[in-house]
């Protein structure tokens, strides 16, 4: 059923994903070269730092897990033509919700103390995601203020909360709630390390996900609307209602990686952004929004930030040359990807239309009669 | 290569493009193009979409440079660095979409890019009268302080053919002109063109219009899949020739079309009053009435409430009054799904932004309104094995050429998208289908395909809506011709027996009294 062609058309994608990579870590290769340190010692480091053993593995995935649930929100909306940059506030506010629900220590056994906990914090980032969605929806509001905005508010709002203990479980003094009820709280996953079941879920999200989005109609509604909102109407599809979904899906997501950060890494929501909700915007971008991608990208990610102690300890170079090795990443996956559609778009148009003349040239009406160059390179999909 | 009407046929020709090679990465989009235009001609450039008419024309005015080839304007080589190097050597070029400023005046757009040396001083009156003195010149008749935006269409395309006068052009380019002009404004340009041509100009007229070839143009090429496949004086050329060329192989110009038989109504539409989008009156209580096994023409000049109308009765657009019935049910307001489920299919006009998800392969594209339908699936999930079935049978039947289903649709040519389409639509057996421009910027191969399926739909008792703004394709195809002109509907002929003119006056506003000295009659 199409099998092969499935995954030869992943391929391609894949091999420009690793190409990128390269060239993203020979330019930090240079980058490194240039504050006087020795790149192949820092590289070793930090591969070590990474994936050097159990330990570092285990540090690798942690740092993963957030940045996979994130990356899985950003997706998600990005494929319903939506640029969610508040996964950050998304992601605390669900944090902040799982926190207190875990510290009022409700005297529930796990079974339904640990969903519940769960369950909040999906909840609290599905609303957080939800807003900008019926604003856009309704008023045309641009979500890419709205969520902004809406980053902000979760800030003070939480700031707010964190600050009144005569009101909620929460230690002003140490700028967290109060420790999450054992029974609320993610299972450890592997002795002697973090890694928290938190991970797991993650992964599981990423299943669901990519079911949702190429199995179902449900999903088939989200990326018409995503790709073509013109083609949608004619289908009739709701617009409106479909972009309110994957917001809500998209906070949700973010809420699932507050979740693994409160009730399994911490223990207890701490008032201390460490920018999840950023970073896995470019996980998104460098998975390509695709579940599978989202996947191996947060765990590279991971893997920088893991591995960056290492580098900085054993090699001496400075940790902040990892945010440049992310930044390189980043413009190398979108230099790739605009490059790789524009020569993919003329193999196909050059393979398969040559019985017939005409070629579908990007979105236009018009077939590329007039002054402008006849094969221009494809918008696509958006990258972001 | 004598030609009476060449005056200058001794002189070196105006452009000589001698095997124009331009490859792009993975396609070869000029692939050894000859075209010489002698000067004083009127020359067409025939080729379907795709053909490499464009890049042709990018690679004279210096936007690509090419591969391999000679080009030589006024027997001196040449190469452009750029567009304003080409029309500093006299070639101008209209462009199908104007690249006009709609808020400036005719002056001030005739002027753009030419502006003269004095950057802040602009002698505003000085620049009209040398606008209207070469506006009577050549017949071009436009106010030079109107403004853009309140002209028609056929106005706004002699302000870019003054623009390129203006600034020396003697070698005029016009790229795909007649496109959006009623009958009577192509006539006017025409009678522009000779003019000009009388005048000494020279003139590339591109077109994939074999009519527009024999009314106008001295020469003809003919380009195909990126070569020059011919060069043929006018006069001693034929229709079907110039199809055989430009397609590759023997073309039927003109569908079979039996007489039709209608049946009892399947579409009604009373008295809609319809809003445009940017808040105006665009249907002023439009009536009509589709039968079974008929094909209904709707002509008229773009903007004047077609897309309105089939939107309307698309279900995309709510009308503010009126009624809507399919069949015995009251339809009116109801969404696309629910129309679909009545039993209505459409092709719509705009197959990049509303027929396809060019992204998506071919199975979701034929998935697309269809995903409530029990074929494709159940419940949530999408019966991928049947999806893909269907999508292979349809490609076969309906001649979708494509390497896999999975083939993304923007991978097509544009016939083989629009195949696709009818092959979605047709494949739920409607009892109406509205049909929109279904040959729009398709090839003339796949524009014989879709006529003959349109024919055969009417023949199995569907009642076929048509709307098209080309006139022959509303003549070779309907049984019955409705006018729209300012959202109404102002004539109604049976077909066959209506003349061009008289559809051209009607859609022009123009009631019953006549016109002399235009007609261009079949």
């Amino acid at each position: 059923m199409g099998l092969p062609s499935r995954i030869s058309g992943l391929l391609p994608a894949l091999l420009s994903s690793l190409a990128a990579v390269t060239v993203a870590l020979l330019a930090g290769a240079m980058v490194i070269v240039f504050t006087g340190d020795d790149p192949v010692e820092a590289y070793r480091a930090l591969f070590s730092g990474a994936f050097g053993g159990r330990r570092p593995i285990a540090e690798t995935l942690v740092a993963a897990t957030p940045l996979i649930c994130g990356g899985l929100a950003f997706a998600v909306a990005a494929k319903a033509g939506m640029f969610n940059i508040g996964i950050e506030g998304q992601l605390l506010v669900a944090g902040l919700a799982s926190g207190l629900v875990g510290a009022y220590a409700w005297n529930l056994p796990a079974s339904i103390y640990l969903p519940l906990g769960v369950l909040s914090a999906m909840a609290a980032g599905g609303i957080w995601g939800a807003i900008p969605g019926v604003l856009k929806a309704r008023f045309g509001s641009h979500e890419v203020i709205t969520t902004i905005m809406l980053n902000y508010l979760a800030e003070r709002l939480i700031n707010y909360v964190i600050s009144t203990e005569e009101r909620f479980p929460v230690d002003p003094r140490s700028q967290s709630t109060q420790p999450v009820d054992p029974e609320a709280r993610l299972p450890n996953l592997l002795d002697g390390t973090r890694l928290h079941w938190g991970f797991v879920l993650a992964l599981v999200a990423a299943v669901v996900l990519w079911y949702v989005l190429f199995r179902t109609t449900l999903g088939y509604r989200v990326r018409a609307v995503g790709l073509s909102r013109g083609a949608a109407a004619y289908a009739g599809i709701p617009w409106g209602r479909t972009i309110v979904l994957a917001m809500v899906a998209s906070g949700v997501l973010a809420g699932l990686a507050g979740a693994g950060q409160t009730l399994g890494l911490q223990g207890r929501h701490i008032n201390l952004s460490a920018g999840y909700g950023f970073t896995a915007i470019a996980v998104g971008l460098v998975g390509r929004n695709h579940p599978v991608g989202v996947v191996g990208a947060g765990i590279l990610f991971g893997a920088i930030t893991s591995g960056a102690t290492r580098m900085q300890n054993t090699a001496g170079t400075s940790k902040e040359i990892v945010q440049v090795l992310q930044g390189l990443v980043i413009l190398s996956v979108a230099a790739f990807a605009a490059a790789g559609h524009f020569r993919l778009g003329q193999r196909l148009s050059a393979r398969f239309g040559g019985g017939s003349a005409g070629r579908a040239s990007g979105n236009d009406r018009s077939s590329g009669v007039g002054m402008g160059p006849e094969i221009e390179p494809q918008p696509g999909p958006p990258v972001l | 290569m004598a030609h009476p009407q060449q005056p200058g046929a001794d002189a070196p020709p105006v452009i000589e493009m001698l095997g124009i090679v331009k490859r792009f990465p993975g396609v070869v989009a000029n692939d050894g193009i000859d075209l010489v235009v002698l000067r004083g001609e009127i020359h067409a450039l025939l080729g379907e979409n795709g053909a490499g008419k464009s890049t042709l024309m990018n690679v004279l005015f210096g936007l690509y440079r090419p591969d391999e080839g000679v080009i030589r304007v006024d027997g001196k080589p040449a190469a452009f660095a750029g567009p304003r190097q080409a029309v500093g050597a006299g070639l101008g070029m209209v462009h199908q979409h104007f690249m006009l400023i709609p808020r400036f005046s005719v002056t001030e757009n005739v002027i753009l890019g030419a502006e003269g040396n004095s950057t802040l001083h602009l002698d505003r009156d000085a620049a009209e009268q040398t606008v209207g003195a070469l506006a009577e010149e050549y017949g071009l008749r436009v106010d030079p302080r109107a403004k853009l935006a309140d002209l028609p269409v056929g106005m706004q395309q002699r302000v870019e053919i003054l623009r390129a006068l203006y600034q020396g052009s003697r070698t005029l380019i016009l790229d795909e002109p007649t496109a959006l002009l009623t009958p009577q404004e192509v006539d006017e340009l025409y009678a522009v063109l000779h003019r000009l041509r009388e005048g000494g100009g020279t003139i590339i007229f591109i077109t994939h219009k074999l009519r527009e070839v024999a009314a106008i143009s001295d020469r003809v090429t003919v380009i195909r899949r990126g070569k020059t496949v011919g060069t043929r004086i006018t006069k001693e050329t034929t229709a079907p020739e110039l199809a055989e060329l430009m397609v590759g192989r023997e073309v039927i110009l003109r569908v079979e079309r039996p007489p039709a038989s209608p049946g009892e109504p399947v579409l009604v539409a009373e008295n809609l009053v319809v809003t445009g989008s940017r808040g105006e009156p665009a249907l002023r209580g439009l009536d009509l009435t589709l039968r079974r096994g008929e094909i209904l023409g709707i002509c008229g000049v773009e903007g004047n409430g077609q897309t309105e109308l089939v939107e309307t009765l698309a279900g995309l657009r709510r009308p503010d009054s009126g009624r809507v019935r399919l069949k015995d049910q009251d339809v009116t307001g109801q969404d696309p799904i629910a129309l679909r489920r009545a039993g209505l299919s459409y092709i719509p006009e705009d197959r990049h932004n509303r027929g396809l998800v060019l992204d998506f392969p071919l199975t979701e594209n034929v998935l697309l309104g269809n995903t409530e339908a029990a074929a494709f699936s159940r419940g949530w999930r999408i019966l991928r094995g049947a999806l893909d079935a269907i999508t292979r049978r349809l490609m076969r039947v309906f001649d979708v050429r494509a390497p896999s289903p999975q083939t993304h649709a923007r991978a097509l040519s544009g016939g083989n998208q629009q195949k696709l389409i009818i092959a979605r639509e047709l494949h739920r057996e409607p009892d109406a289908l509205l049909a929109a421009q279904p040959t729009r910027g398709v090839d003339v191969g796949a524009i014989e395909f879709v006529h003959r399926q349109l024919v055969r739909e009417r023949d199995q008792g569907r009642g076929v809506l048509l709307i098209s703004f080309d006139l022959d394709e509303i003549l070779d195809l309907s049984d019955r011709i409705l006018v729209l002109f300012g959202g109404r509907i102002v004539g109604e002929f049976v077909s066959g027996r209506v003349s061009r003119t008289e559809l051209g006056l009607r859609m022009g506003g123009r009631g019953e009294e006549e016109r002399g000295g235009v007609a261009v009659a079949d």
